[in-house]
């Protein structure tokens, strides 16, 4: 079903307009950070120094870190998503199928952690986050419990958005008279119809993790956003470098994962 | 791809005691409630233990005395100048930016809704959304300085082509109202993310509808798409005010006095090793945000309430 496809569009020309707008505005602070790592020194003028030495990988021991950073960071994300779909996407398929009294109830739990800033969140983890280090350890991949609370709220509303377009109860309820079971009904029902939901709260889940700053590094762990913290006390320029690169990787990322799961679920439905 | 594997073991169980193939499915459904209800047991564990918890402990150890009373000091410190100054400007702050990242957001979600969703388009934008709505505070402050800093691309250029001196009145980048270009920077995709579903849940029939009855774009939005979007509308936009108002990384890398918001107030006082006592001030202001929060979070509360009428 392609949700939109009824509503009256906007001209092409409002449509092209806004979108130009908009996107030039947007670009803007990209162009800027793209000017300052291409800027000479004193003496002015523009070179490639800053992204040869940064391609290259001629960054030296200082930044070896990094590396370390960037995949602590693609791991923490890949749990949190995880975290996501095992708890929050069944909970919340149980709750709009058989619970619709624990409705408020979820909608109010999810929604809670807008409501307590990261620095409140993370005095309270510390003690949390000893005894999880006795019982997991003290690997990176734990704050991932950390973040899956801080993407809750996005996740939820992405989620929940979908469910609500959906009459759920009489899809699932045709589908189960037709003779479908129930792992038949998630999977050809369910998934197909709650994919731009589970996308949405994918992207979202995956771009928190990697801007997260705040509890990474009052919890003394290293992810990208700390590391280059580091880096640019060193070097800004090679930050920006970085940063920009991290940008771009998080978009590519975004941008297959999108592509991906919108080719299969095409040809499944 | 993996959520088909992830998502059928987790909700299997109920499968087992369903009735292959139920024919009154509706009776079925409630007898087997209370066996539904243990389905939420591992969510309602996962969030006691790493939100309810870290909440309760951290703001028991600041403004709450052993008795659990609140105590006469926390009181006190909610009503100082400077405190209460923060708090305006946190408010003031995050309701600018909410209102244009909502405006810009939404005009955004419109332009798009009728693009293919597995269109190129889409795809750039919702990744495009997704990374920029959580351009976390220190590459924000990069992107700033490098655009509007002292020495930024755009201050360059409008001094020595337009003649035009940004920071003529003083250099206000690094003060309370240099957040407002960073914030709408992470405002608006996120409203992309959040009011676009709730536009495309718009159903076709409802603009056949008024196409049958000889209605005009303009009426379909009059009449039906404002009206059943502002709840929808109104609630991203309190998810927006939130976003902005508990948002710290971005103003700590940019502003230099970092007192000017309250998160900033907050770190302030929870790093600070000069002041003795002053984990009660933090404990003060993460009380004063959530009372804050409190009442976005009924206000947003009674706007699903209404957006859910038009949903049945």
């Amino acid at each position: 079903m392609s949700a939109g496809a009824g509503i009256p569009a906007p001209s092409a020309l409002a449509r092209r307009s806004i979108l130009a707008v908009v996107g030039v505005l947007f670009a803007i602070p990209l162009v800027a950070m793209v000017e300052f790592t291409l800027r000479r020194g004193l003496e002015g003028g523009y070179d490639l120094s800053r992204w040869i030495t940064v391609l290259t990988g001629d960054l030296g021991p200082a930044y070896r870190p990094l590396g370390q950073a960037i995949g602590n960071s693609l791991a923490l994300a890949a749990v949190t998503v995880l975290v996501v779909l095992v708890l929050l996407v069944p909970t919340m398929v149980l709750v709009q199928l058989r619970l619709p009294r624990l409705r408020r109830a979820l909608e109010f739990v999810c929604l809670l952690p807008i409501s307590i800033p990261a620095i409140v969140l993370v005095v309270g983890l510390a003690p949390v986050y000893s005894v999880v280090a006795r019982l997991f350890g003290s690997g990176v991949w734990t704050l991932a419990f950390a973040y899956g609370i801080i993407v809750l709220p996005f996740a939820y509303r992405a989620v929940q958005s979908n469910l609500e377009a959906l009459d759920l109860a009489t899809l699932t309820e045709a589908a189960r008279s037709l003779g479908a079971s129930w792992p038949v009904v998630i999977v050809r029902v369910l998934l197909p119809n709650l994919r731009r939901g589970l996308l949405a709260a994918g992207f979202i889940s995956i771009a928190v993790v990697l801007g997260e700053f705040t509890i990474a590094s009052l919890l003394n762990r290293q992810n990208l956003q700390t590391a280059l913290v580091v880096v640019s006390k060193d070097d800004p320029y090679i930050a920006v470098v970085l940063a920009l690169l991290a940008l771009l990787l998080a978009f590519v990322l975004l941008l297959a994962i999108g592509r991906v799961g919108r080719g299969r679920t095409r040809k499944e439905s | 791809m993996s959520s088909s594997t992830v998502v059928t073991p987790a909700v299997e169980p109920r499968s087992a005691a369903a009735p292959r193939g139920s024919t009154r499915p509706v009776p079925s459904r409630r007898a087997r409630g209370g066996t539904a209800a243990w389905g939420v047991a591992p969510f309602a564990v996962y969030v006691a233990l790493f939100l309810v918890l870290p909440t309760v402990i951290a703001l028991a150890t600041g403004f709450v005395d052993e008795d659990g009373a609140p105590t006469l000091d926390t009181v006190a410190a909610l009503g100082d100048p400077f405190v209460l100054r923060g708090f305006g400007t946190s408010i003031a702050l995050s309701a600018v930016t909410a209102v244009i990242g909502a405006l810009l957001g939404a005009l955004v979600s419109y332009a798009i809704v009728s693009a293919r969703p597995e269109g190129m388009l889409r795809s750039v934008i919702d990744a495009a959304s997704g990374v920029l709505a959580q351009f976390g505070g220190v590459m924000l402050a990069f992107a700033f300085i490098a655009t509007i800093g002292i020495q930024g691309g755009v201050t360059v250029l409008l001094r020595d082509l337009a003649g035009i001196d940004i920071f003529a009145d003083g250099v206000w980048l690094y003060e309370s109202p240099g957040l407002i270009l960073p914030y709408i920077y992470f405002q608006v995709p996120l409203m992309i993310i959040v009011f676009l579903p709730a536009l495309e849940s718009l159903k076709p029939q409802w603009a056949e509808a008024n196409a049958t009855l000889g209605g005009t774009t303009a009426t379909f939005w009059w009449r039906i798409g404002i009206p059943v979007l502002w709840p929808s509308f109104l609630g991203s936009l309190l998810l927006l005010f939130a976003n902005a108002f508990s948002s710290y990384a971005t103003a700590a890398a940019l502003t230099s006095q970092g007192q000017s918001i309250v998160p900033l107030q907050i770190r302030a006082a929870l790093t600070s090793e000069t002041l003795l006592g002053r984990e009660n001030l933090a404990g003060a202001l993460a009380l004063g945000m959530v009372v804050v929060m409190v009442i976005v979070m009924t206000l947003y509360a009674l706007l699903q309430r209404r957006a859910d009428r038009w949903r049945r």
